[in-house]
């Protein structure tokens, strides 16, 4: 098998939208992902010496965002007191219920979900990165920001129909990619 | 009336954006009633934006993707 090798020019085209999936997924706040990727590049580029090139490259991205990801979490709970969970009773006549009919909050979805959601974007991710540049392009303003095909025609300066031909062979190549798992 | 499968796929492609006008969506039905193949194909392409949606992706802006790739290679 060949060793993989480090190309840090093309992270940013090739991953950034992957781990910026995935750490939004975990940290719920756009903008902090963005500086959690951002850092992930500038750390991996300090790493690359470390580097064996027995994981695909971005798998090796990943698990340093997953390190700067806890790294997160540990830095907002290091105020003492901070990660205690308390839990009272909130008014005098609930006193004497029992306290795990509270635990679960009500307008959680469910974990199962989330999980799944994650892996289905994640999946989806994966193909799209799979597809040719300008169609992944296409794909993502038309379906994933939603904008109007007129927009997109404009600011890529192509016309309708090479935009919906564009459009046909991404979400053909989709569904082939997605095919066993997803459907 | 007839519509051809290439058509098919089109005017599919355009409902998923809800892009197609209601006469065209028609046509479209009406070629499923005797094309099983675009019916399977449109089933697909409806579960593809489904999943789509359920998966709430989020891309980052060309202009964060510029800027870090400006901090990249001031460090390269």
């Amino acid at each position: 098998m060949p060793k993989n090798e480090l190309q840090p020019e093309k992270w940013v085209d090739l991953y950034a939208d992957y781990l910026f999936n995935y750490a939004v997924a975990r940290v719920s706040d756009s903008e902090l992902a963005k500086d959690l990727v951002q850092e992930t590049f500038i750390a991996g580029l300090k790493s690359a010496k470390n580097y064996k090139g027995d994981a695909a490259e971005r798998t090796w991205l990943i698990a340093i965002l997953k390190r700067k990801v806890i790294d997160h979490y540990r830095k907002i709970n290091s105020k003492k007191g901070k990660a205690e969970v308390r839990i009272n009773y909130s008014t005098d006549e609930g006193e004497g219920d029992w306290l795990e009919e509270r635990v679960a909050d009500p307008f959680s979805k469910g974990g199962d979900d989330t999980i799944e959601n994650e892996e289905l974007g994640l999946a989806i991710q994966d193909c799209i990165d799979k597809l040719p540049s300008k169609q992944a392009k296409v794909f993502n303003m038309k379906t994933i920001q939603g904008m109007s095909t007129e927009d997109i025609c404009n600011e890529l300066g192509i016309n309708p129909s090479n935009l919906w031909v564009m459009i046909h062979r991404a979400r053909t190549a989709l569904m082939g990619c997605m095919n066993q798992t997803w459907f | 009336m007839k519509i051809t499968c290439e058509e098919a796929g089109h005017i599919c492609d355009k409902s998923q954006y809800k892009e197609a006008s209601i006469w065209e969506i028609i046509k479209l039905k009406l070629h499923h009633a005797y094309c099983k193949a675009c019916l399977k194909h449109s089933r697909k392409n409806s579960r593809l934006t489904k999943l789509c949606n359920n998966a709430k992706l989020q891309v980052l802006e060309e202009s964060a993707k510029e800027k870090m790739k400006e901090e990249l290679s001031k460090q390269l």
